[in-house]
This record gives C-alpha cells, sequence and structure tokens, in this order.
C-alpha cells in the first residue's frame, strides 16, 4: 500500500541528486578559462527538475495510518478505548480529506453469548465507531455499518487470545 | 417464472441435494426405569430392504424412556399378535412386544404393526400405516415410532420430524454456510441454501412447509422465507442495519423479528398476508430474539434494557415487557415449551453458558447442560426433549437432552461445524 508513494519519492531524491551533480557542468563558462575536468565535457543535461513537495510523505504517513483499521472491545462492551482514538483520527481525518470516499464498518462478536444478541452487540460497536466518525464531521453518507455477530471470527479459537481479537470493528475503505 | 425475481444471487440454490455430511448420533444416560420392550423383525416384502422394525426401535432407544431386547436374545419372532406368546415375552421381563408386517397395497405399500401387552397377551393399538413409495418407508417407521411413544407415554413421539441446522465448513474466506433439513434421526439431510456469506436463525413455519432464515447479500442482511416444497426464496426483509432472529406465530399468520433501521434493534411482528409490520418493543437497548407463547398472545424476548441480557416478556399487542429471569449474570434466547408453562434458554453464571429450563409459574431455574459455550436451545415437539447447540471436542455439534437432565443425545457432522438447531413441528 506504501509502495506507490516511494516510487515517487525516490525518484524525486534521484533528480535532486543528479540536479546537484551536474551543476559545475551546467555553468562551464564561468570564466574566460575553462573549467578542466577529468571528462571531456558532454551535454547531459538532465530534465527539468521536478519540484518536490512534502506532501507526499504527508501522505505516506496518513496512508500509513489506516493501515491500522481494527478497534477492539471489552467483553459485552462497546466502548472505544483511549489506544483506538488514532485510529479514529486517521480515518476522520482521510474521509474529511475525501469527500468521495466511502468505510463499510464491520461489527463483530465473539462466540459467547448467543448469536442474534451478537449480531446486535456487534452493531453497537460499530455504531459506536460511526458516532466517533461523525463527532470529527465525517458525513453520515460516508458510513455504512453491518454486524456479522460472531459469525466471521478472524480466529476460530475458544480461548480469551482468540476472543480478544474477535471482539472488534473493522473499518472497510470502499 | 414470476418468482424468479425473489430468487437471490448470492444464495445458491440447487434443487434440494442430498448433503454429503449426515449427522451421527451418540446417546448418552437414559431415563430411571426405561419401559422393558421388543420390536420383532418385520416379515417384509423383499423390495423394501429397510429394516423398519430397526428404525423404530432406534427411535425408542435414543429418546432415553425404551429398553429394546436385543434380537439374539429373542425366543421367537413372531409378525402377527395369533403368533404372540406372551408369557415368554413376559419371563423375559419385557412388557411390551411390537410385531408387524411390510406388503404391497394397492396405491404401493403399508406396514400393518401390532402393539402387545405380554401382561395381559392383549393388543394395545393396531394400524396401517401406508406408503406410496419405497422411499416414504423410512417415514412409515417413524411413525410407528411415535404412534407406539404416545401410546405408551402419554405424550406425543416427534420421530417423524425434520431438524433444520446450519453447517459451517472450511476457514475464514474459505467458509461456506449451508441450511440443511434433516429427518430427526439425522438421516436424509438436505441442503437448502448455500452461501459464503453467513446463514443463520432458521425458524419453521408451523404447517413446516416453509423456513425462515437469515442471510447475508452484498453487505446486508436480509430474511428469508424458503418453501421448502418448490425451493423459491423470497427475500421478506432487508432493512438498513440488522435483519434478524425470525419467529412464526403459532398459526402462521404473521413473523415476529428483529430490525434496526429506526436506530437500535427492536422487535417488529410482520403480517405475512398483507405485508405490513409494526414495532412491538421500542428501548435503545439491544431487544432481540423473539419466541412467540404457543397459545399466540406473548413474546419473550432478550433485551440488556437492565444492563446485562436477561429474558422480558410482552404482550403482542404491546405495553410494558415484565422482566423474567432474575438468576444468573445473563439469560438469553428464549423458547417456550408446547404447554407454555416454561422456557428453555441461555444461562451465564460463572463463566459457563448452559442450557437452562425456567419454570414460569414459580420462577425456578434449573440447569440442563454443563456449558461451557451452549446455546440455540429448543424444545422438540412434545416438549420432553430439548435441543442445542453446543462445542463439543471436535467442533461445534448438536446435542439433545430430556427435560429431566437424563438422557443426552449428541449429533455430530463428520466435518465442519453445525449449529442453530430447529426442530419442525409435528405434522398434523
Amino acid at each position: 500500500m506504501n509502495g506507490k508513494y516511494w516510487v515517487p519519492a525516490v525518484i524525486s531524491v534521484a533528480l535532486m541528486l543528479g540536479a546537484c551533480g551536474s551543476t559545475k557542468e551546467r555553468n562551464p563558462a564561468g570564466g574566460t578559462v575553462p573549467t578542466q575536468t577529468s571528462e571531456p565535457y558532454t551535454d547531459r543535461i538532465a530534465p527539468a527538475p521536478a519540484p518536490v513537495d512534502g506532501s507526499y510523505d504527508a501522505a505516506a504517513a496518513a496512508e500509513r495510518a489506516l493501515s491500522t483499521n481494527i478497534i477492539y472491545f471489552d467483553f459485552d462492551d462497546s466502548t472505544i478505548k483511549p489506544e483506538y482514538q488514532g485510529v479514529i483520527d486517521a480515518f476522520a481525518s482521510y474521509l474529511n480529506a475525501n469527500p468521495t470516499a466511502r468505510v463499510r464498518l464491520e461489527g463483530h462478536a465473539d462466540e459467547r453469548g448467543t448469536r442474534e444478541y451478537n449480531v446486535g452487540l456487534g452493531e453497537r460497536r460499530a455504531n459506536a465507531v460511526q458516532s466517533a466518525l461523525l463527532a470529527k464531521g465525517v458525513s453520515a453518507q460516508q458510513i455504512s455499518v453491518i454486524s456479522y455477530g460472531e459469525e466471521r471470527p478472524a480466529d476460530p479459537g475458544h480461548d480469551e487470545a482468540a476472543w480478544a481479537k474477535n471482539r472488534r470493528v473493522q473499518i472497510i475503505r470502499q | 417464472m414470476k418468482s424468479i425475481r425473489y430468487w437471490t444471487a448470492l444464495l445458491l440454490l440447487a434443487a434440494f441435494p442430498a448433503a454429503h455430511a449426515e449427522l451421527e448420533i451418540t446417546v448418552t444416560g437414559g431415563a430411571e426405569a426405561p419401559l422393558p420392550i421388543a420390536i420383532v423383525p418385520f416379515s417384509q416384502v423383499p423390495d423394501v430392504q429397510l429394516d423398519i422394525a430397526q428404525v423404530v426401535e432406534n427411535d425408542l432407544v435414543r429418546s432415553g424412556r425404551f429398553r429394546a431386547l436385543p434380537r439374539r436374545d429373542m425366543l421367537q419372532r413372531p409378525n402377527t399378535p395369533a403368533q404372540v406368546d406372551a408369557a415368554t415375552w413376559r419371563a423375559q421381563g419385557i412388557d411390551n412386544v411390537v410385531v408387524g408386517q411390510v406388503a404391497r397395497s394397492d396405491t404401493g405399500y403399508f406396514a400393518r404393526f401390532f402393539l402387545i401387552d405380554s401382561i395381559s397377551g392383549q393388543q394395545i393399538m393396531g394400524y396401517d400405516v401406508p406408503a406410496r413409495s419405497i422411499d416414504q418407508m423410512r417415514y412409515v417407521a417413524h411413525q410407528i415410532a411415535d404412534l407406539i411413544y404416545e401410546k405408551l407415554l402419554g405424550q406425543p413421539g416427534y420421530f417423524n420430524t425434520k431438524i433444520a441446522y446450519v453447517s459451517a465448513t472450511g476457514l475464514s474466506h474459505q467458509r461456506t454456510f449451508q441450511l440443511i433439513v434433516a429427518d430427526s434421526d439425522g438421516e436424509n439431510p438436505r441442503v437448502v441454501a448455500t452461501s459464503r456469506e453467513p446463514l443463520m436463525s432458521p425458524a419453521w413455519s408451523p404447517d413446516r412447509k416453509q423456513l425462515a432464515y437469515v442471510g447475508y447479500e452484498r453487505g446486508r442482511s436480509a430474511v428469508y422465507l424458503h418453501t421448502l416444497a418448490t425451493g423459491e426464496v423470497k427475500r421478506l426483509v432487508s432493512e438498513r442495519g440488522i435483519n434478524g432472529s425470525p419467529v412464526f406465530s403459532p398459526d402462521g399468520r404473521y413473523l415476529a423479528l428483529t430490525l434496526s433501521f429506526e436506530n437500535n434493534p427492536d422487535i417488529y411482528i410482520i403480517d405475512l398476508r398483507s405485508g405490513t409490520r409494526r414495532r412491538l418493543t421500542d428501548h435503545y437497548g439491544i431487544d432481540t430474539e423473539p419466541a412467540w407463547s404457543p397459545d399466540g398472545t406473548k413474546i419473550a424476548f432478550t433485551s440488556d434494557r437492565g444492563g446485562q441480557p436477561q429474558i422480558y416478556e410482552i404482550g403482542i399487542e404491546g405495553g410494558d415487557p415484565r422482566r423474567l429471569t432474575f438468576q444468573g449474570r445473563q439469560n438469553l434466547r428464549p423458547s417456550y415449551s408446547p404447554d407454555g408453562r416454561s422456557l428453555v434458554l441461555v444461562n451465564l453464571e460463572g463463566g459457563r453458558y448452559r442450557i437452562g429450563l425456567l419454570d414460569l409459574a414459580t420462577g425456578d431455574m434449573r440447569l440442563l447442560s454443563d456449558g461451557p459455550l451452549d446455546e440455540s436451545p429448543s424444545f422438540a415437539p412434545g416438549g420432553a426433549v430439548v435441543i442445542y447447540a453446543t462445542q463439543g471436542a471436535r467442533g461445534a455439534e448438536l446435542a439433545t437432552v430430556s427435560v429431566d437432565g437424563r438422557v443426552r443425545q449428541s449429533l455430530r457432522q463428520a466435518s465442519g461445524d453445525v449449529r442453530e438447531p430447529a426442530w419442525s413441528p409435528l405434522i398434523r
């Protein structure tokens, strides 16, 4: 995902280095005496330097922030813990900056408790994430919510370690 | 074909194909004093290969209420009442003897059977049970078991019934969900619906001609109505949010279900004839898992309006729900007994989800299973047995337990998880 931003960044740096390295040769007629170079002069003028925009780095950083797209919850609970505020902020920024972008919030529960109640619980968790995004100014049109309850576990195990991975909301970019 | 628009792209419906995995049944425990009975092999016309007496015996023994005399211990093998020497059976401690024959009729086949009391030597019951074709003989056997069960125990038999359940095989993205309908003894499993998305919450119509269930399609859930005879599938409702927990009213006219499009999960009632619907509960908590009382006047449901999920009851005209459960940290997914006097539910206490039986008159709760991850309980028709889903050592399986807790059966599929059993009503 981050790779596509690396390519222009690397090219830009290469162009900058190339531009610096060729400065002498591009202005060889500074005085009356030709500057002696170790190589015969050749016209190696590079294409026009590409302007480097620092926002490439910002975009890469934003993209990295969106790579964390799962928020985990406590048992029978839909409170977004403080450690996930960064995830909310990242997606709110992304959605606010890209008004045509949309996300689907998939709510999940662990296998404990009954299936349809867990569908309710998964929806409550996804709604909590939705509310947090709306509070950051995201448009409701950009968000859809679905709950799978306990039907799509991330970890098929039957212990607390598995359950902790399954009580989650996944933010899916569409 | 007009109904074509109801067919859905993601629910691939084959023409009722046989499922490849049958349920294997294991029985543990038994009634304190099971009735001794001898089911003598029937004399059968050669084209009927199925051992009718064996199917009858399996049904009765699996109920835990009967003890069958092994065939090798039978000193005689009568096929008519006149051939039965009551004293011989009496001497072996056998109170009841079943004898019979399978013969051709003008319209197909029939099984003629007699139930004989070896104490008096008298016939207690005798019937001709017809079949139009050979593939109906298994149902003939289940019907015979039902008649014997009811005659001797005073409760309706539940063998000539079906069980719907959901099977899930494969992991993560390869997971396939199937809605399956099998005979009550796990035989003849048939796939009703297949999907890569979850299938949930099958519920029988009272005439057992339709199944309602929950599926997912293109990022939305929906409640579907599947007509078994034709394979027609109708998408009944697919609102934004939750479309779940369908359950038919006892008269089959209405469907209660859970919808959340008006902000949070509440119970709704749909009139299946007119399509109109109304909201029954209105609370910011999760209201879900409705169960219709057998007299049709009340609905029990799960709600966490008090903080933790507990069972509440509301009249079908609305009003204030009444809380029914007070024992246990959580109580969920109620289902009424056929007589309406008790509920089976899922009870959480001490970290274990177990099946509980709540006496509605006294408020007493009795736990029927050991957990720790038991769910989806409901009564078999007749009310003597409860079926539920449990996490077994080799995956999720189905289990039955008699209401006295003594007799248990496990129903396991060789590969994959099985869950969410729904026992069909009796044929009336």
